[in-house]
């Protein structure tokens, strides 16, 4: 799925921040990987690489035959609409919009017409269970369903990768574990590969390949 | 999703968007405002040419006076016999007379053949405009006063004022029987016309008050301006001296152009009539006339003053330009003042959008960061924003075309009178009442000519009064038309979308890893 070769990012400013360091990585096909390390390591810089949000210092990112970082700005939008799902740790829904409505934006630069759009945004909901909130603003769910929210519009354009960031940063115990397996039952289901940055060791030993990231360095976790 | 968006966003940012909205509504009100009273007071003054000119007059034809001729203030000569003496020796004295009005002159009427064979000219009428004045009075008789003051008076003393013997009795008549004069004048204005020309010139805006109006064939009746015939208490069927000549009157006539306004003259009678009593055969002093086709009203212009070099050659933009009086003081606040505020107030509503605007994008930072991260184009996250500004725009350019409305209906309900006069009304004298005054000895010595010329009567006589008989009062009324409320919108519109573009751009700048990382 992914093949990152010799990947630097270099963050110049006042102080220059060497987030990745010659990072040479691959993922397979349906794989669920943790990303684990200290903060600042360059464990969300890999992750904005993977999902195309940032464009490398130098190097490849390859993602299903395409260079990530070579695409022009209209294909690599055209790549994260079509195939990368995202999931964040503050859920990043938008306030204004439903449920429902707040998981069909993920179909709109799709060109999904606005009935269908209706119908697969309430049939993702429903698989993350939360169907019967459909019609309820962020602000009227809980921490654990605002996440469930995000991981339907993640899901709903049914994309090749997750990317998580942190998805249970913010959420207690019983809810994270709610979401973990929500997400091991999508990965199972669906054959998604999932990257998943995560502090949590407990979410991280759910995962099938743990990978650890330090000082913008990758290696394999025991 | 674009709509159903942007209205969750408008309504949940209710207070921006009302505070946005007002101050656009404010502002497009403004200009509404503006806009309605500045072409209302181009329609009143379009109103006061209409009747000083009369309606459909593109261009007028005069000639200005030669300086120190023309007509003017009269000059009235009596000698020592001049009118009646009564038994005390008292002498009443009348004598009228019928001038071209002073700063213009009259011109040969085959101009009018000229300026009718000019292209596109689809109509002319020509027009002698007279000031008639009559000048009454009392005079004592002079001789027998030098003949007491011979014979041992003071000789400073003046007429009438002492005897011999420094009693009274030796009073030799005047008005008030102990030497002194009253002397009285009147003017009025005369304009000769031909009845048969009714679709352009002045008989274009009179209607028939009493009576009737001149009818072609008329040699000698005399039609008068409603208002002066009441302040001069004239009836139909009475006369009238012109010019020394009594002339039947046959009717009154109002202005078209409203209720109360008085008309361009005071009489109207057959310019063949008017030419016969000033001595002006074949002389006119004012052509008007009608071009088919606004477009070709300059080209006329230029073609008649080619054609009539010594004429004065006025298209009615420039006319409108010698509109005086408190028309002209809201026409010029109109142009500046108003014109300025409504900028400055636009400017300041446009500022307010663009800040409002930007302000909330840099406030949805993650939220539109996280729409360009699942896959928002850069256009489409920036017609987002940009259509929330334009809806916002719009919202205020109804509320300011309400507003304006309102504040149109309050200036139209408020009934301002305007008075506007034609400054190429020439020149008129003091009214009726303005010349009697008694004399005290300042004649001068009553010889053979006569005496002087007639300063001593006193009062404004040979001042000027400033165009005073073309003065039209109009009420202001201030229309609002498709077009200023379509500019209205319009310019709100732009308003919202200038906002949406500097907001827009913002957004589109806005890199989706940099958005999600400052506020993760």
């Amino acid at each position: 799925m992914y093949q990152l070769t010799d990947v630097t990012k270099t963050y110049t400013g006042k102080r220059t921040v060497h987030a990745l360091q010659s990072v040479d990585l691959e993922i397979g096909d349906g794989e669920l990987v943790a990303i684990q390390g200290p903060t600042g390591g360059g464990k969300s810089t890999l992750l904005q690489m993977l999902g195309g949000l940032d464009r490398p210092t130098s190097g490849r990112v390859v993602l299903a035959g395409d260079d990530l970082a070579r695409l022009s700005d209209g294909a690599l939008t055209k790549a994260r609409a079509k195939n990368l799902g995202f999931v964040f740790q503050h859920y990043n829904l938008i306030p204004t919009l439903t449920a429902v409505e707040n998981v069909g934006t993920a179909l709109v630069p799709l060109g999904v017409p606005a009935a269908d759009r209706a119908r697969r945004s309430l049939a993702a909901l429903e698989s993350v269970g939360l169907g019967e909130r459909a019609d309820h603003l962020p602000g009227e769910l809980s921490g654990g369903q605002q996440q469930r929210v995000a991981i339907a519009r993640a899901l709903v354009k049914e994309p090749t990768v997750l990317l998580a960031d942190e998805p249970t940063g913010n959420l207690d115990e019983a809810t994270r574990d709610e979401i973990v397996e929500l997400l091991e039952v999508l990965w199972k289901e669906q054959g998604l590969t999932i990257v998943m940055v995560t502090h949590d060791s407990a979410v991280a030993r759910r995962a099938q390949r743990r990978l650890r990231i330090a000082s913008g360095k990758v290696s394999e976790a025991a | 999703m674009f709509l159903t968006y942007l209205r969750r966003e408008l309504r949940h940012r209710r207070k921006q968007t009302t505070v946005v909205a007002v101050g656009l509504a404010v502002a497009i009100a403004l200009v509404m405002v503006v806009s309605s009273v500045s072409s209302g007071v181009r329609d009143a003054q379009a109103s006061v040419l209409e009747s000083v000119y009369g309606v459909g007059t593109d261009v007028t034809v005069t000639q200005a006076g030669a300086p120190g001729g023309g007509g003017g203030p009269g000059r009235f000569e009596f000698d020592a016999e001049s009118g009646e003496a009564d038994e005390e020796g008292t002498r009443s004295l009348d004598q009228s007379q019928l001038t071209v009005e002073r700063g213009s002159s009259s011109f040969d009427d085959t101009a009018l053949t000229s300026i009718t064979g000019v292209e596109h000219v689809s109509g002319a009428a020509a027009t002698l405009t007279l000031s008639s004045t009559s000048f009454s009075g009392e005079m004592p008789d002079f001789e027998a006063m030098r003949e007491q003051m011979e014979s041992g008076g003071q000789p400073g003393a003046a007429p009438g004022e002492g005897t011999q013997d420094g009693s009274d009795d030796g009073t030799t008549g005047g008005a008030d029987g102990a030497g002194g004069s009253a002397f009285e004048v009147d003017s009025f204005t005369v304009t000769g016309v031909d009845p048969a020309v009714t679709a352009v010139g002045p008989l274009t805006t009179l209607e028939v008050a009493d009576g009737r109006g001149l009818e072609d064939g008329d040699t000698e009746a005399a039609v008068l301006d409603a208002t002066y015939a009441e302040t001069a208490e004239i009836a139909v069927g009475d006369t009238i001296d012109v010019g020394g000549t009594d002339v039947e009157v046959v009717g009154t006539v109002g202005s078209t152009t409203g209720d109360g306004v008085a008309t361009a003259s005071d009489v109207y009678v057959p310019l063949t009539l008017a030419q016969e009593l000033a001595d002006l055969d074949g002389q006119v002093t004012d052509v008007y006339v009608a071009v088919d086709s606004a477009d070709n009203v300059d080209a006329v212009a230029d073609a008649i003053a080619a054609e009539l070099p010594d004429a004065s050659v006025s298209t009615s933009s420039d006319l409108a330009g010698d509109v005086t009086g408190s028309l002209s003081t809201a026409s010029s606040l109109v142009s500046t003042l108003g014109t300025w505020l409504s900028i400055v107030v636009l400017a300041a509503a446009f500022g307010l959008a663009i800040l409002f605007t930007v302000s909330g994008v840099n406030r949805r930072t993650r939220e539109l960061g996280t729409l360009k991260a699942i896959g928002w184009s850069k256009g489409r996250v920036v017609g987002q924003v940009a259509g929330e500004s334009v809806v916002q725009g719009l919202i205020g350019g109804v509320a300011g075309v309400a507003l304006g409305a309102l504040a149109v209906l309050g200036i139209n309900l408020a009934g301002i009178t305007l008075t506007g006069a034609s400054g190429a009304g020439g020149f008129s004298f003091g009214g009726p009442d303005a010349g009697g005054q008694a004399g005290g000895g300042q004649l001068p010595d009553g010889g053979a000519s006569g005496g002087g010329p007639g300063a001593g009567g006193g009062g404004p006589f040979g001042q000027v009064a400033d165009a005073a008989s073309s003065a039209v009062d109009v009420v202001l009324s201030a229309p609002v038309s498709v077009w200023i409320v379509v500019a209205a919108v319009g310019l709100a519109v732009l308003g919202g979308l200038l906002a949406g573009v500097v907001g827009g751009w913002r957004a589109a700048r806005l890199r989706p890893a940099e958005a999600l990382r400052s506020l993760a």
